[in-house]
């Protein structure tokens, strides 16, 4: 939380919660996929599902995928702006359980990728993704995240912690799940700077990793942060 | 950053906010403040906005409140009050037609802080420049009321929302106008303690009705707050003690009355009505 969390972000109305949260929840979903998605299902729960029509919440969960920020003033228009980008989309009413009422569940696919994210808007437009392609995670897009999906095996996180460590990336916040023991694992870290681009690539190239993104922040300090590449500062 | 350690900061409030802030989220102070800036510049640009506009929102429940106050005689020739209520609704007015806005701290609670804190410096003639480090100032309020509540009227009623606006926009006048720390902490504190218990209750679920009224009352209320502290008037609960209250009030207020619009102005005939209009949409 920061002071420009407070006084913001800057954006299109009406409500800061089903408008702007969604917009950052859809550009999460985009960055996951790694591309605009060409079809998205998109699941609303609750109170988004109850009030979100008139909230804007639809466009603005469009206007995210397409990368909108939540004050583009394109997001009134994003249906025919997703029409323009050639992204199909549907919604439908669901029940995700016990979370927060303003949460949707975005299924995504692009050019061979696929990606499920279940987020909630907590108000004010923060948000919190709580679920990757069915794994728990916990990240805000308050800062870059980095999320690994990788065969479940001793000394995975200990080779992304010290690649991180080598690479002057600190660690603010890690969570971790699997599916079963020697099966799917996923890692969520979210840093104080993102992972250079040599590491980068290094990291993809290791035989247990299946997947690994970098979803760069989606709150407002978190985007004018400095990125202090290579430095400890 | 509790209210308690805030009051006890050396002169300017605002700074101490600032320096803690950025050292807690890596921004430099000159970042935050150019953020403020053009954060000052976007809410002028929705008051103007809202201001020439009747427009209807999305409903059609409001748009016309701003304009036809602005355009009003002024009955209780009380300028200040006029325009510190016409900016409020002017912006969220804006808001509630999709146009573009800074949420404070929330999109439903947006106009209450440029309302008083804009109203009153162009009251009295103060430039923007000197509007930055209040408006710093008002969201360290909103970050410490926030350690202990949402800020959101689905987590704690309009009491946590609004409650927070009028209490970070009652800081930020005090500041403007020459206040010590420990009277903008009690400004923030008079006016969250007077919203307590209040519920959120739009009508259809929408940030319209009772939203766009609801924030030129509160930014008078914020404004009446920093009126008292600045006299040295305090709030007798400690300032940490009232936002303890308020989530606990919160905390007890049932889910009809936080947002869902199945309470309070959303229930009446209608109320219902509405709801039903916008169903067919």
């Amino acid at each position: 939380m920061s002071l420009l969390d407070m006084i913001g972000p800057v954006m299109i109305g009406p409500s800061s919660s089903h408008t702007a949260g969604a917009c950052r929840i859809g550009q999460v979903a985009r960055q996951l996929l790694g591309q605009t998605p060409a079809r998205a299902e998109i699941g609303l729960h609750a109170s988004f599902a109850k009030t979100g029509r008139g909230h804007g919440t639809h466009l603005a969960l469009i206007a995210g995928l397409l990368g909108y920020t939540p004050d583009d003033a394109r997001l009134p228009q994003a249906f025919d702006e997703a029409g323009a980008a050639d992204l199909t989309y549907t919604f439908e009413n669901v029940d995700l359980g016990d979370v927060h009422p303003n949460s949707a569940r975005l299924r995504v696919w692009g050019n061979g990728e696929q990606v499920e994210v279940i987020a909630s808007s907590t108000g004010g437009g923060v948000i919190d993704v709580i679920r990757v392609d069915g794994f728990k995670v916990s990240f805000s897009g308050g800062a870059f995240t980095l999320l690994t999906r990788y065969h479940d095996t001793v000394g995975v996180i200990a080779k992304v912690a010290g690649l991180l460590a080598a690479d002057q990336v600190n660690i603010a916040a890690l969570t971790c799940a699997r599916n079963q023991r020697g099966g799917d694992a996923m890692l969520c870290t979210e840093l104080d700077q993102p992972l250079g681009e040599a590491a980068h690539t290094f990291l993809r190239s290791w035989p247990e990793m299946k997947w690994v993104r970098m979803v760069r922040p989606v709150m407002d300090a978190g985007i004018q942060a400095p990125v202090l590449l290579g430095t400890t500062a | 950053m509790t209210l308690d350690d805030l009051m006890r900061a050396p002169a300017p409030a605002s700074q101490w906010v600032l320096d803690r802030d950025c050292a807690e989220n890596g921004l430099t102070p000159g970042m935050v403040k150019e953020a403020m800036r053009s954060r000052i510049t976007e809410m002028r640009s929705s008051i103007e906005r809202g201001l020439a506009s009747s427009a209807p929102s999305i409903t059609g429940m409001v748009g016309w409140n701003a304009k036809g106050l602005h355009d009003a005689p002024d009955v209780l020739n009380a300028p200040l009050l006029k325009r510190v209520q016409a900016y409020a609704m002017a912006v969220n007015e804006e808001n509630a037609r999709m146009g573009r806005i800074v949420a404070a701290p929330t999109a439903g609670s947006a106009g209450t802080i440029p309302g008083a804190l804009l109203g009153v410096a162009d009251h009295l003639g103060i430039p923007d420049e000197q509007l930055v480090m209040p408006m710093v100032l008002a969201a360290g309020v909103g970050k410490a009321i926030s350690r202990q509540m949402f800020i959101s009227g689905a987590a704690g009623g309009c009491q946590a929302e609004i409650g927070s606006s009028a209490a970070m926009a009652a800081a930020a006048v005090t500041e403007l106008l020459g206040g010590t720390p420990r009277a903008c902490v009690h400004a923030a504190a008079m006016a969250l303690m007077n919203t307590i218990g209040l519920v959120c209750d739009p009508v259809g679920g929408y940030v319209e009705v009772p939203c766009v009224s609801r924030n030129a009352f509160f930014a008078v209320h914020a404004v009446s707050s920093a009126q008292l502290a600045l006299s040295s008037l305090e709030s007798f609960i400690p300032p940490d003690e009232v936002i303890t209250a308020m989530a606990q009030v919160g905390r007890m207020m049932p889910l009809e009355l936080r947002e869902t619009a199945e309470g309070g102005l959303a229930q009446t005939p209608t109320g219902l009505a509405v709801t039903a209009r916008m169903a067919e949409k």
